[in-house]
């Protein structure tokens, strides 16, 4: 959901790939997808060049990575796996075209793929024409449930409804001030923010919004500091965080004691561009930290370690790691490739994963999550202090929330 | 009230910030005419030069950058109109598509060199505080790039003003026919004030380390209103681009205060837009036969 660039491209993206679909023709389609030889194959789409690369480079590794380990314990249906690597070339369009490459000519069984919001949007229209299976890593505004499409990265009552919880219940803030880039998904998320502040006493003291790449916050920083809020929710994306912490520490009021800043976009690897020092002792909502406790997280951190000296490894990261694991335990249980079949199987499955025990949500699609609040340390690294008791189950549309009626219309 | 008062330094100090980043554009765009895309990824270098310097001088790298930015940003800029844009004076527009490419290939060599993620570069604790003016806090970090700016400001006006090489360079670009009949060399002159342009945008790349990010990016944050500066304060004037840089930070302050960012962003455009067809030669203009 990071970055996302202009909308309007969606549009433009619609129609060829809707020609694309047109000049192809009904295939006669094939009994399973994924080839019917000695391999069943998976496409595995990122950017791997342009502005969106430095994350979802990440992602793909660790997409690579859950796909070898399977191919070492022998595959999945006693077939190995083979990964098709697509870039998305952080171009919506492109994710499209890619999308419809992988489906159409290389015949995948799923594709692992997507970061933004944008890309994502760009590439439902491909999957559900296609009837094919795409698994999406990275956490987002919500409002949405394709039927082809498994989230395995968090909806907002996963991250931040939680993130709220924290600064209301246990650190006792009532006032919040909202800063956000001037996008979908922070405009997304402040609207669920208000009405949860709205349902449970809080007060939103200011709500401001600054263009992707903005870099001047001293006059934002001045209206906070006249606001005296308790607490502020960052939504802010990319490099204005850097600016947006940096300002804020040379002004006096970065002390996460008496005023946190809460943010949902900050993981292990931005912290290194910022300064830890600029952020230290701040707050973080996410589902995965590395050092989250457990052996499968420790085996994970090593493994990945080992393939990347000195690398993090982040929560959308372990998303996509998931991801890989939990279709190929579908697809053993389906006993087949065949996307309603696997789609059938994974409802209700669940594994073990470096995030604790994930299960998947039939119902929507989205995947069961423990909820984690992280505080940066001076080392860099992000140590849970608040964990949500058990996973929670994931509500796209915030429906089981009354505070949020009206929302998802 | 209070804090309407306390936006006035903010105003300052956003205006300090737009000055550094245009004071070496009024000589490469605004003196010459070459409208230098690249800009913004001279100042980059300034940047990464403070970060590479952390290694040898630890914490005080953002001081020690300051000579070394202007050098090698300034040889960079060299560099670049030796071997490409002189071939190309007279032609703003093939200069523009020029430099545009240039500044792509600088990011991307950023990118490989440094990597995309940002780079961390640690001000000296010596700027880590701040004083209360007018109600409102004015980070020390602040005050230096505003000192920095007037000491940059004096600087250029001596030197174009005092010193014989200054007076040739205004010669040259005021006439540059006379000039040269008068034995001023101009080529020599043009590859000088090249340099000097450039170099002050290493100055402000390390200056800015203070308050923005440090990544191959970094310039196209600048880029834009930079040249803002520069077309509002008329082509080439020292004093045009002090004042505009000044009003335009005290609207930038007041308007996202009464606003917000994007809002005001808008208004600023707007406002430019509107002084230009008023005064499309910018607040302060200079006859001269420059390049074109």
């Amino acid at each position: 959901m990071r970055n996302p660039f202009s909308r309007p491209l969606m549009a433009a993206v619609l129609l060829p790939a809707a020609l694309l679909t047109a000049c192809g023709g009904e295939s006669k389609s094939p009994a399973a997808p994924g080839g019917g030889g000695d391999t069943i194959k998976v496409g595995v789409l990122h950017s791997l060049s342009g502005t969106m690369a430095i994350s979802e480079v990440t992602v793909k590794n660790s997409e690579t990575m859950a796909i070898e380990e399977i191919n070492a314990r022998g595959g999945v249906l006693g077939k190995k796996l083979e990964a098709v690597v697509e870039d998305g070339a952080s171009d919506w369009p492109t994710f499209a075209q890619k999308a419809q490459k992988l489906i159409r000519k290389d015949k995948v069984a799923a594709v692992f793929g997507g970061w933004t919001s944008a890309s994502r949007k760009a590439m439902l229209p491909v999957f559900e024409r296609n009837k094919a299976l795409l698994w999406y890593p990275v956490q987002y505004e919500g409002l949405e449930s394709s039927p082809y499409i498994f989230y395995t990265g968090a909806t907002t009552n996963q991250q931040i409804v939680p993130g709220l919880e924290y600064l209301t219940k246990e650190k006792g803030k009532k006032k919040l001030f909202l800063v956000g880039s001037d996008y979908v998904f922070p405009r997304t998320a402040n609207k669920i923010i208000k009405a949860y502040a709205k349902a449970n006493g809080m007060q939103i003291l200011g709500e401001e919004y600054t263009p992707l790449g903005h870099t001047e916050y001293s006059t934002l920083v001045n209206k906070i500091s006249a606001a005296k809020p308790d607490a502020v929710f960052n939504t802010l994306n990319g490099d204005s965080n850097v600016a947006f912490f940096k300002q804020l520490k040379s002004a006096g009021l970065a002390d996460p004691g008496a005023m946190p800043v809460m943010s949902v976009s900050i993981a292990e690897e931005e912290v290194k561009g910022i300064g830890v020092g600029n952020i230290a002792g701040q707050p973080v909502a996410w589902n995965y930290y590395q050092t989250t406790k457990g052996a499968v997280n420790d085996t994970f951190v090593r493994a990945f370690q080992a393939r990347h000296k000195g690398a993090v490894t982040s929560d959308p990261m372990e998303a996509g790691y998931n991801a890989v694991h939990l279709w190929a335990k579908a697809v053993e249980k389906a006993g087949s490739t065949d996307v309603a079949k696997v789609k059938a199987a994974a409802a209700g499955l669940s594994l073990d994963l470096p995030e604790g025990k994930v299960t998947i949500d039939g119902s929507n699609q989205h995947v069961y999550k423990t909820a984690r609040i992280g505080v940066i340390q001076p080392d860099g690294l992000i140590k849970e202090v608040w964990a949500s008791d058990e996973p929670i189950k994931p509500d796209p549309h915030l429906r089981s929330y009354p505070w949020a009626a009206g929302l998802s219309s | 009230m209070d804090s309407l008062l306390s936006q006035l330094p903010i105003g300052l100090s956003i205006g300090a910030v737009l000055l550094l980043i245009a004071l070496g554009l009024t000589f490469t765009f605004g003196q010459m005419g070459v409208i230098n895309m690249a800009h913004g990824e001279f100042i980059m270098a300034g940047a990464y030069t403070a970060y590479m310097l952390q290694d040898w001088a630890g914490s005080q790298a953002v001081v020690v950058a300051l000579p070394v930015a202007f050098a090698i940003a300034g040889a960079l800029g060299w560099v670049l109109e030796r071997l490409a844009i002189r071939h190309f004076y007279g032609r703003p527009l093939d200069t523009l598509l020029l430099t545009w490419g240039v500044s792509l290939v600088l990011q991307q060599a950023a990118r490989d060199i440094f990597g995309a993620p940002n780079v961390q570069v640690v001000a000296p604790s010596w700027l880590s505080g701040r004083i209360e003016v007018l109600g409102g806090n004015l980070p020390y970090a602040r005050l230096f790039i505003m000192v920095l700016a007037i000491a940059c400001v004096a600087g250029i006006w001596a030197y174009l003003n005092r010193s014989a090489q200054g007076r040739r360079m205004r010669a040259v670009m005021q006439n540059r026919e006379l000039a040269a009949c008068s034995g001023v060399a101009t080529a020599r002159t043009d590859q000088l004030t090249f340099f000097i342009g450039s170099g002050l945008a290493g100055v402000a790349g390390v200056a800015l380390t203070l308050i923005g990010p440090v990544g191959p990016s970094l310039g196209t944050y600048y880029i834009v209103d930079a040249f803002l500066v520069v077309v509002a304060g008329g082509l080439g004037q020292l004093r045009g681009a002090v004042i505009a840089a000044g009003a335009l930070g005290m609207l930038n302050s007041y308007a996202e205060f009464w606003t917000d960012a994007s809002l005001a962003k808008v208004i600023v455009f707007a406002v430019i837009i509107v002084f230009l067809q008023l005064r499309p030669q910018g607040l302060f203009v200079l006859r001269t036969r420059a390049l074109t």
